[in-house]
């Protein structure tokens, strides 16, 4: 026989939950706007980003997930006439806060872009760019940070014999966890990533992926992505951003079985449009 | 917007819904040669397994295709996830209605016993209740769902009558055991075939509503 217990329904959410049920919140967002000129893009978002875990953001194109992963380290500062209200603290301390040392920003919050970028230069010098930056000149330290980072990159041996040779040789996929590496050299504490893989073959692909599951350890990670397969493999939590809104956010498990909005679901399913 | 996939998500139902046709048929059928004592059509039931057994694995092909050629999502996984479910259950039932068969033609070996007592409106229940669980799956209805599942208790008690009666005659007069016992075979197989349709409704609450309420698993993980 079996026994069943009916359940009643859940009782009606705000239109999603959107903070974490547990865990430090690592990044925090508050009632955050962006304005392009007169043009509003993101509008109230309000969420709690968590500690050493994979956080997605998805939607269609123009949704502000972009700009929004952008403000985590201020990198929309270089737009003229770009705009922010509300807040984004990061371990609690508001990051537009006035006086806020901007430069000091973007070494905890290191950013991987959708196309490789590495430097004309060699792959160690690549890598050693921005501790040299920083102000570290000992040949022995940099080396280890070097390997360190590379090895973090899952790419130290593919290239450990030919440190000196020139980034650009590398393949697409080898670029990629090399401009990886060259954001891990400056002991970051949060990793965005706007579709890292987007350019990549499938192999290539899986391996930045697994290298996403790996670094969650020790960063928080926020990836955009236009792959819905690929945020439902790599993400803890997923956000849904549509017209610069929030509109659902919640454990990656539930946007992908059973999202509470239908907007979501419509999205997820591919019946948007 | 229409997807391609929603073309493959139509064929699917469709599929499912002529298999729960002909199992709904195999049900029918062994209570009417049950009834009617009808060796004849007892043996077209069993025979016609072999068509259900097909359409389970047609069903099973189609389905591992759509998820790896388009690895769905949200209500078209749970969709996807209830097909794999419903499936098997329906062509268990359909086993059950050619054990009930197997067992009319044994007992038309012999003169009839008195009385079936319960089992004929045990069997119409259950056959009530799978038509219903199909019903509430084609039309996403979950209340309908629910109010069968609450039935299940109801035939659970007709088959604890049945075997209790049964066991009467056979105490009565040995010469009645051996048709007893087909027919206490017969009732549990009914009751058998009404949780089945409990099952298949449970898929139908879990697919509308996300919701997984079998073995009260509802109340620790579905807040």
């Amino acid at each position: 026989m079996t026994i069943t217990i009916a359940m009643p329904s859940a009782p009606p959410g705000t239109a999603a939950v959107r903070e974490i049920e547990s865990g430090a919140a690592k990044i925090s967002v508050r009632d955050f706007d962006f304005f392009y000129g007169s043009a509003q893009v993101l509008h109230g978002i309000t969420l709690d980003i968590p500690d050493q875990q994979v956080t997605a953001l998805i939607g269609p194109s123009g949704c502000g997930k972009t700009t929004f992963i952008r403000s985590i380290n201020r990198m929309n500062d270089i737009i003229p006439e770009a705009r922010a209200k509300g807040t984004i603290t990061i371990d609690g301390r508001d990051i537009y806060a006035p006086g806020t040392d901007v430069v000091a920003l973007r070494r905890r919050v290191g950013m991987v872009f959708q196309k490789s970028n590495p430097f004309p230069k060699s792959i160690f010098d690549n890598v050693a760019y921005g501790l040299r930056i920083g102000g570290l000149t000992d040949k022995r330290s940099l080396r280890e940070h070097v390997e360190k980072s590379l090895i973090r990159a899952a790419l130290w041996d593919e290239v450990k014999d030919r440190l000196d040779d020139s980034a650009l040789a590398l393949s697409g996929g080898q670029q990629q966890r090399l401009c990886i590496a060259r954001a891990l050299a400056v002991d970051p504490e949060i990793l965005l990533m706007d579709e890292p893989a987007s350019a990549l073959d499938p192999t290539a692909t899986t391996k930045i992926e697994e290298l996403i599951w790996e670094l969650k350890a020790n960063y928080t990670i926020v990836i955009v992505t236009h792959n819905m397969q690929q945020a439902a493999r790599v993400s803890d939590r997923t956000a849904f951003f549509m017209l610069g809104r929030v509109v659902e956010y919640s454990d990656t498990k539930t946007i992908f079985m059973n999202p509470k909005e239908k907007m979501t679901e419509d999205y997820v399913t591919g019946r948007f449009g | 917007m229409q997807r391609h996939f929603d073309k493959d998500i139509e064929e699917l139902k469709d599929l499912l819904l002529r298999m729960g046709a002909m199992v709904e048929d195999s049900i029918m059928q062994s209570i009417r040669s049950l009834l009617e004592r009808d060796t004849a059509l007892a043996q077209e039931v069993i025979s016609n397994d072999d068509r259900i057994d097909q359409m389970e694995l047609e069903i099973d092909r189609r389905t591992l295709e759509l998820i790896a050629k388009m690895q769905p999502t949200a209500v078209d996984l749970r969709f996807v996830a209830t097909v794999m479910k419903v499936t098997p259950e329906l062509e268990r039932i359909a086993d059950l209605a050619q054990d009930v068969c197997e067992r009319v033609i044994e007992l038309n070996r012999e003169p009839p016993l008195k009385a079936m007592v319960a089992i004929p409106r045990l069997a119409q229940d259950a056959q009530g209740m799978v038509r219903a669980a199909l019903d509430a799956l084609v039309r996403r209805d979950v209340s309908l769902a629910r109010s069968v599942i609450t039935q299940d208790d109801s035939v659970d008690q007709q088959t604890e009558q049945s075997f209790r009666e049964l066991l009467t005659y056979m105490l009565e007069d040995p010469r009645n055991i051996s048709r007893a016992i087909r027919l206490t075979f017969i009732g549990k197989y009914f009751e058998r075939m009404a949780d089945g349709a409990t099952n298949i409704c449970e898929m139908v609450v879990y697919l509308v509503e996300g919701k997984m309420i079998k073995h009260a698993y509802g109340t620790a993980h579905n807040r």
